[in-house]
C-alpha cells in the first residue's frame, strides 16, 4: 500500500428523480490498499460502485478512477478495471480456457500475451488438468476463484468485487481472499462490497454506507474502538441502525 | 476486430454447445415443410377479379351481370386484350380473370356450344379453386336458366391455373414456413441469448469490459443470421428437391430478400430482450407476440382477403405478411425486383425503425 490514491470521489451524488441513491461521497482509495464498502440492502453500494466504473453517470459531484474522470474518460477507465459481479460471471457452457481467452480477446490482449497468462494461471489455480473441462462442471469455489482470476487476468489498477463471495464455506471463502491478498501484493486496488463481517476485518479500511451516506470510513480496528466493542457486527448494526431505508 | 473476432468466437461455441436447440432449429423447418402440407380453405369474400368480354352480347352480358351480383367478386376492371391481364396479375391484387370470346352468344344459339376461359392466379392454390368453383357456379347457373328453352345447350370452361398449373398446396406454404422459421429463429433466439446475458450477470461484466455495447449486440446476432441462412438453404433445397418447387425467379434477389427479412427478425427479437429480463419472459414474448401473430396475418394459413378491415389494417404491420408477398412473388410467380420494390422498401423501412428504437432503448438501459 502506498500514497499513490487511485480512487478519488468528492461529493460525488446521484439521484433518481427525488431519490438520492448515493448522497455527496467523498473519499480516497490508494494504490494496493483493499477497500470494504459496506453497506445494508438499499444503502446505495450498488449505485456507487456503477459509477465509480463508468456505468453509470453521476448527477454532480466528481470523481477520478486510475487517474481518468467519470464523466469525459469511461472509455479508458474500463480498460484500467477489472469487475466481478455478485452474480456468477463466467460463461458455464464454455471451458475454463475458452472463458479466459473470450474475456483476454475482449480486453484486446494478444493471442500470445492470452496463451502465455492462461498457462500460468491454470497452473497457479491448480487447474491445469481441468483446463479443457466445462466451466459448469468445476465447484462452485473453484469458479468463483477462477472468475476472480479472469477479472485480473488485463492487469487492471484496480479490480471491483461485488459481492464475490455469496454462497460459499468459510474455508473456500478465506482460499479466495488469499488470491486477494496476492493481487494486492502486485499492486493492484481491490474495492470490494461484502455482507461478511469477517471479510470486512480482512480490508486495510473499510467505508460504511447508510442512506447514501458514508457514515464510517476506517481501519476496522480504529472502528471497533471508536465503538467500543469487539465485534465487527457491532459496528455494523451500530452504525445501520439509524437506516431509514432499506427493503 | 480482435476484440469482435473473440466475441463471435465465444457466441458459435453457446450455440453448438447447445445441442437440443441446434436440433430444434434444423429440425423445425424440415417437420413444418412436411406437415404444413394441409391448409385450410375458407369462403372467400370481395375477391377483385378482372373480365375480358371479346363478345359483348347478351349472354355474356348476363353471365357478367351475375358475376357483379356476387357477393363473392369485385369486378375490378373491364379488359381489352389478353396482354392486359397477365399485367393485371402481375400488378398484384387480381386473383381471378374470366374471358369471352368473340361470338360468344352465336356459338351458344348456333352451335349449342360456347367457351369461357377462367385464368386464376394460382400461387395461392386454395384461394384459386375455390374462386374458380365459384366462377364455375355461376356460369352453370346462368346456363340452367337457359336450358328450358334450349335444353342441348352448354357453356364449357376452360380453366388455367396460372403460375402453379398442378395446384401444388407447397406453393403456398413453403414461403409460409419460410416467414415462419426465419422469424422463429431470429426473434427467440436472439431475444433469449441476450437476456440470457442478463440473467447470468455476465451483461454487467461485458459492459464493464471496453468492448463496444454496440458490438455486443452485432457479435451476438451474427451467428444467427448465418444460421438462419443455413436454414433458408435447406427449406430451399427440400422444396427444389423434396417438392418440386423451383425458385422461380432470381435466387439473388430471394436470398437478398431474406437476408433484409432476417435482419428485420434480428432487430425485433433485440427489442424484446430489452423489454424483457428472464429467458422466459423472453420466450412467452417471442412466441406469443411473434409467433401468433405471423401465423394468423401472414396470409399462408387464412387469407387475408377474407379478413375484416380492421384485422387487414393489423396484418399490415406484421413484416412477415411482406416478406410472404415478396417470396411468393419472386420464388414462384418468377418476378423481379420491379414487381416487389414497394414491398421491399416498407420492411426496409420496418427494419430500419425497430433497430432505431431497439438501439436506442439499449442505450437508455446503459445510462
Amino acid at each position: 500500500m502506498t500514497d499513490e490514491v487511485v480512487i478519488s470521489t468528492h461529493q460525488l451524488t446521484k439521484r433518481f428523480g427525488d431519490f438520492v441513491a448515493a448522497d455527496q461521497i467523498t473519499f480516497d482509495v490508494y494504490k494496493g490498499e483493499i477497500f470494504g464498502f459496506l453497506g445494508a440492502n438499499g444503502a446505495g453500494k450498488t449505485t456507487a460502485m456503477r459509477m465509480l466504473c463508468g456505468l453509470s453517470t453521476p448527477s454532480s459531484g466528481e470523481a477520478t478512477i486510475a487517474g481518468f474522470d467519470v464523466y469525459k474518460e469511461t472509455e479508458k477507465i474500463k480498460k484500467n478495471i477489472g469487475y466481478m459481479s455478485q452474480k456468477f460471471s463466467l460463461y458455464e457452457d464454455l471451458t475454463v480456457l475458452e472463458n479466459i481467452r473470450f474475456f483476454g480477446g475482449i480486453y484486446g490482449l494478444s493471442d500470445r500475451q492470452i496463451k502465455e497468462k492462461s498457462e500460468a494461471l491454470i497452473n497457479q489455480l491448480g487447474l491445469a488438468s481441468h483446463g479443457h473441462k466445462l466451466v459448469g462442471s468445476l465447484p462452485l469455489g473453484w469458479k468463483q476463484k477462477l472468475a476472480f482470476s479472469v477479472a485480473i487476468f488485463h492487469d487492471p489498477k484496480i479490480v471491483f468485487l461485488d459481492e464475490p463471495t455469496g454462497g460459499v464455506d468459510p474455508v473456500t471463502r478465506r482460499q479466495f481472499w488469499d488470491l486477494i491478498y496476492a493481487a494486492s501484493d502486485e499492486g493492484i486496488t481491490v474495492f470490494v462490497t461484502t455482507h461478511y463481517m469477517d471479510e470486512a476485518e480482512y480490508c486495510n479500511r473499510i467505508s460504511m454506507m447508510v442512506d447514501g451516506k458514508i457514515k464510517a470510513l476506517d481501519a476496522p480496528i480504529t472502528l471497533k474502538q471508536q465503538f467500543n466493542t469487539t465485534s465487527m457486527d457491532d459496528v455494523f448494526f451500530e452504525l445501520a441502525r439509524g437506516a431509514q431505508r432499506g427493503d | 476486430m480482435k476484440q469482435f473476432r473473440a466475441f463471435v468466437r465465444k457466441e458459435f461455441y453457446h450455440v453448438f454447445r447447445d445441442q437440443k436447440t441446434l436440433l430444434l432449429l434444423f429440425g423445425l423447418p424440415i417437420v413444418q415443410i412436411i406437415l404444413f402440407g394441409f391448409a385450410l380453405t375458407n369462403e372467400i369474400k370481395d375477391s377483385k377479379i378482372v373480365i375480358c368480354d371479346y363478345a359483348k352480347d347478351d349472354a355474356s352480358q348476363q353471365i357478367i351481370r351475375k358475376i357483379e351480383a356476387s357477393n363473392n367478386f369485385t369486378i375490378k376492371k373491364a379488359l381489352m386484350s389478353h396482354q392486359q391481364i397477365e399485367q393485371a396479375f402481375k400488378a398484384g391484387d387480381v386473383k381471378l380473370a374470366i374471358i369471352f370470346p368473340n361470338d360468344f352468344y352465336d356459338d351458344l344459339t348456333h352451335q349449342n356450344e360456347a367457351q369461357i376461359q377462367i385464368i386464376a392466379d394460382a400461387s395461392d392454390p386454395n384461394t384459386a379453386t375455390t374462386l374458380t368453383n365459384y366462377a364455375t357456379n355461376i356460369i352453370k347457373d346462368y346456363q340452367a336458366s337457359l336450358i328450358n328453352s334450349q335444353p342441348t345447350l352448354q357453356i364449357r370452361t376452360e380453366t388455367r391455373m396460372l403460375y402453379n398449373p398442378e395446384l401444388k398446396g407447397t406453393t403456398n406454404y413453403v414461403p409460409g414456413v419460410m416467414a415462419l422459421v426465419l422469424l422463429l429463429v431470429c426473434v427467440l433466439m436472439t431475444s433469449v441469448s441476450i437476456v440470457k446475458e442478463k440473467e447470468k450477470g455476465t451483461m454487467e461484466v461485458l459492459l464493464v469490459s471496453p468492448f463496444n455495447p454496440l458490438l455486443v449486440i452485432i457479435s451476438k446476432a451474427l451467428p444467427y443470421l448465418l444460421l438462419s441462412l443455413i436454414n433458408l438453404g435447406i427449406i430451399l433445397l427440400l422444396s427444389v428437391y423434396l417438392l418440386d418447387l423451383p425458385v422461380k425467379g432470381s435466387l439473388l434477389l430471394l436470398v437478398a430478400t431474406s437476408t433484409l427479412f432476417i435482419i428485420t427478425a434480428l432487430a425485433l427479437g433485440l427489442l424484446i430482450s430489452n423489454a424483457t429480463a428472464t429467458q422466459q419472459e423472453a420466450m412467452i414474448f417471442s412466441l406469443m407476440g411473434m409467433l401468433l401473430p405471423t401465423m394468423m396475418f401472414t396470409g399462408f394459413m387464412f387469407p387475408l382477403e377474407n379478413m375484416p378491415i380492421a384485422l387487414q389494417t393489423v396484418a399490415n404491420i406484421v413484416p412477415s405478411k411482406w416478406y410472404y408477398i415478396i417470396v411468393k412473388s419472386v420464388m414462384i410467380k418468377g418476378l423481379g425486383f420491379s414487381a416487389v420494390w414497394k414491398e421491399v422498401l416498407i420492411l426496409l423501412g420496418m427494419t430500419v425503425v425497430l433497430l432505431g428504437i431497439s438501439i436506442k432503448k439499449f442505450n437508455i438501459r446503459l445510462a
